[in-house]
């Protein structure tokens, strides 16, 4: 497994070498610079603008360029955003980047587990119009025109009801006289939510492996102890007030995020499961007369797992790409968001930063992925 | 010797014959196997729906719309006070900001979207399948950087790319057709195809082509191609939708150089604000909703399609 990991993750940095040169090349390619950009005014002389131009690099040969800004890269330096001037990218990047991954780590999750658990269903009682709806919704979440998607979720929970905000990161009224800053609060709602999670996960995980009066208690307190103890820490910091403004921008865009990838999920897990359904073993444990639920959980739905794991994974990566239009709909201050505004104004540096970033966001969740396999089929080893 | 010729004239039937009879054939059982499926054909019903729209528009525009009124780029309806207005006999959709009608927009766009979504499949197609078979047919070395190449075009987020380069350069519906074609005729289309080679590489026929002295070229192109073509027009569907959708995407963020289209409508109803305005729904939900609706179909026919190609799918 560590061998496996090793090679794998000297692939992994060849294959970014290679992205990152073909985006570059790829940028570097079109026409015009940020020299041009930097001395629009006509009455500048040309014997100024190549002197920039020198000042800056961009006279040396592009092979050069490149080898200079990927040495820099890889010593953490890269390279300062022309829109905010002189703020390095570097920092936009460590800003942005937990917004990202905690929508569509929260999304992924969410919509996996629905999805996974209604298509289990579903695929067990077939026909009739259970069947045609389930499809009809799967398909139609699947396919909808995705941005026209968000402003019906904006138009319809922030508009229509009211019930909550339409976008945005957070309220800037309510933080006026905030003690410590935004993205302080959001580092420590991770924090703490990280561990509720690590509580209620272990607390389920043992509850398997006791008896069956103790297992309800012990699911009980896994619940309940990382609730209260979430309550008190925000009520007791102080904070609670500015962690739940960025809970409350939160819930729309996780919501739509999920709703969007949920119709994938449960298709998918339907289908695996109607494949399944058919083999020869399933037949042998219902003929030992095993209860419905215990063939459809541990037989099937376990077997059926894996080609939705895939699709999880594929997803991840997608909603990657997919984070472009929901964080730019939400106006959710991510990796999108500021993907799009720097290509819009061809802030070359964050640009190539941020799509960067998607690259190695889409060969981490290949990696999951891989990773995940060995453990959900025990027939699957690497060396 | 008379007698043979004789016989061999009575039975004889030109090879076209015997080709077009087959195919004749085979397209009547696999119909029937598609039309098994509701889905399927509540697809295809949809596609027909749109071809007609998109051949209705320019027969409306050449009888009952008069070109100054009706144009979807630059007409404008003086009648109307106010622009945008709601759908009226008129304008059975109403009109948008710049006082053009919405519907004469959605119908011209179709056609747009139908040459964007085929032009990308095909180019898609004929690359995919060309690699997946020598890939498959070589091995070795050439299927070894092939692969590669495809893995690394399948780590590349779409979507970043599309937008970086279309802010950068003005992208069109031929180079957006063009581009999505090669990133996806080079990614995930040509391992599954490529695996589905391998499977026809060791089927006998192909060993007796070899011993017939049948060249290298002659095998993939004679004798793997058409035997991939089946599971390549069942990817086609999937990246009709997928060039719909991207294009959509674009031209909603403004990346684009494409005059008229689903997305540029809704771009513009944002240009002017009336995004989120609820009174207003002619100038959103049209739009929207065709794109849906076409990308809808094409995966519904994809999935119809599936179920006839992929024999592990069938349920005889």
């Amino acid at each position: 497994m560590w061998r496996f990991l090793g090679r794998r993750f000297v692939q992994m940095l060849i294959t970014l070498l290679l992205f990152q040169a073909v985006t570059y090349f790829l940028i570097d390619a079109q026409p015009g610079d940020i020299a041009d950009l930097l001395t629009l005014d006509p009455n500048i002389p040309p014997a100024e603008r190549e002197r920039l131009r020198a000042q800056l690099g961009l006279d040396r040969p592009p092979a050069e360029r490149f080898i200079t800004y990927i040495g820099n890269f890889y010593r953490g330096n890269l390279g300062v955003s022309f829109q905010e001037y002189p703020r390095p990218v570097i920092d936009i990047i460590k800003e942005r980047l937990p917004r990202t991954v905690v929508l569509f780590l929260t999304a992924s999750i969410l919509s996996f587990w629905t999805g996974f658990v209604t298509g289990k269903i579903l695929a067990w009682r077939r026909g009739g119009w259970i069947e045609y709806a389930s499809t009809i919704t799967g398909v139609t979440l699947y396919t909808v025109f995705t941005p026209w998607f968000a402003l019906m979720m904006i138009w319809l929970f922030a508009v229509a009801l009211n019930w909550l905000p339409a976008g945005k990161f957070l309220d800037p009224l309510k933080w006026l006289d905030a003690p410590i800053s935004a993205n302080a609060v959001f580092a420590r709602m991770i924090w703490s939510s990280f561990f509720a999670l690590v509580i209620v996960f272990v607390g389920f995980w043992f509850s398997n492996r006791v008896p069956r009066r103790q297992r309800l208690v012990l699911r009980a307190a896994s619940l309940l102890v990382p609730l209260v103890g979430m309550l008190l820490y925000w009520r007791l910091s102080g904070l609670g007030f500015y962690a739940w403004d960025i809970a409350r921008h939160l819930i729309l865009p996780v919501l739509t995020v999920t709703l969007i990838a949920y119709g994938g999920t449960m298709l998918l897990t339907r289908t695996s499961m109607l494949e399944t359904l058919r083999e020869d073993y399933v037949l042998t444990a219902r003929a030992k007369g095993l209860p419905d639920k215990v063939v459809r959980d541990k037989h099937v739905a376990r077997n059926a797992l894996l080609p939705v794991w895939t699709g999880l994974v594929f997803s991840l990566g997608n909603s990657v790409s997919g984070g472009i239009i929901t964080e730019t709909i939400f106006s959710w201050p991510g990796i999108g968001l500021t993907l799009l505004n720097s290509a819009l104004v061809a802030d070359i540096p964050v640009a190539m930063g941020t799509l960067t970033v998607v690259g190695v966001m889409t060969l981490i969740s290949h990696l999951i992925a891989d990773i995940g396999y060995a453990f959900l089929d025990p027939r699957i080893r690497y060396h | 010797m008379a007698e043979a010729t004789a016989t061999t004239e009575h039975v004889y039937v030109p090879l076209w014959r015997v080709r077009l009879s087959l195919f004749w054939k085979s397209l009547r059982t696999n119909w029937a196997m598609f039309s098994e499926n509701p889905i399927g054909l509540i697809g295809l019903g949809v596609i027909l729906f749109f071809a007609l729209f998109a051949l209705a528009h320019p027969i409306l525009m050449n009888t009952i719309w008069e070109p100054r009124v009706y144009d979807p780029i630059s007409g404008y309806d003086m009648e109307i006070p106010f622009h945008p207005s709601p759908p009226s006999a008129r304008h059975l959709l109403g009109t948008d900001p710049l006082g053009r009608d919405i519907l004469s927009q959605l119908m011209y766009s179709t056609r747009y979207e139908f040459a964007l979504g085929i032009l990308s499949a095909v180019v898609t197609v004929v690359i995919a399948t060309t690699i997946g078979a020598v890939s498959a047919y070589y091995g070795g070395i050439i299927d070894t950087i092939l692969m590669r190449l495809a893995d690394l075009v399948i780590m590349v987020p779409f979507l970043p790319i599309l937008i970086v380069l279309s802010a950068l350069t003005d992208v069109g519906m031929i180079e957006l057709a063009l581009v999505i074609g090669l990133l996806s005729g080079f990614g995930g289309t040509t391992i599954i195809i490529k695996s589905q080679a391998l499977t026809i590489k060791v089927k006998p026929f192909i060993e007796a082509a070899r011993v017939a002295g049948g060249s290298d070229f002659h095998i993939i192109f004679r004798h793997m191609i058409p035997n991939l073509l089946p599971i390549s027009l069942l990817y086609m569907m999937f990246v009709v939708t997928g060039a719909i959708f991207s294009e959509a995407v674009l031209s909603y963020f403004g990346l684009t150089t494409i005059q008229m289209s689903w997305g540029i409508m809704i771009n513009t109803t944002q240009l002017f604000g009336y995004l989120l305005r609820f009174d207003t729904w002619y100038l959103l939900i049209p739009a929207s909703l065709a794109i849906t609706l076409l990308c809808a179909a094409f995966y519904l026919v994809g999935r119809a399609l599936d179920e006839v190609v992929n024999p592990r799918l069938r349920r005889r």
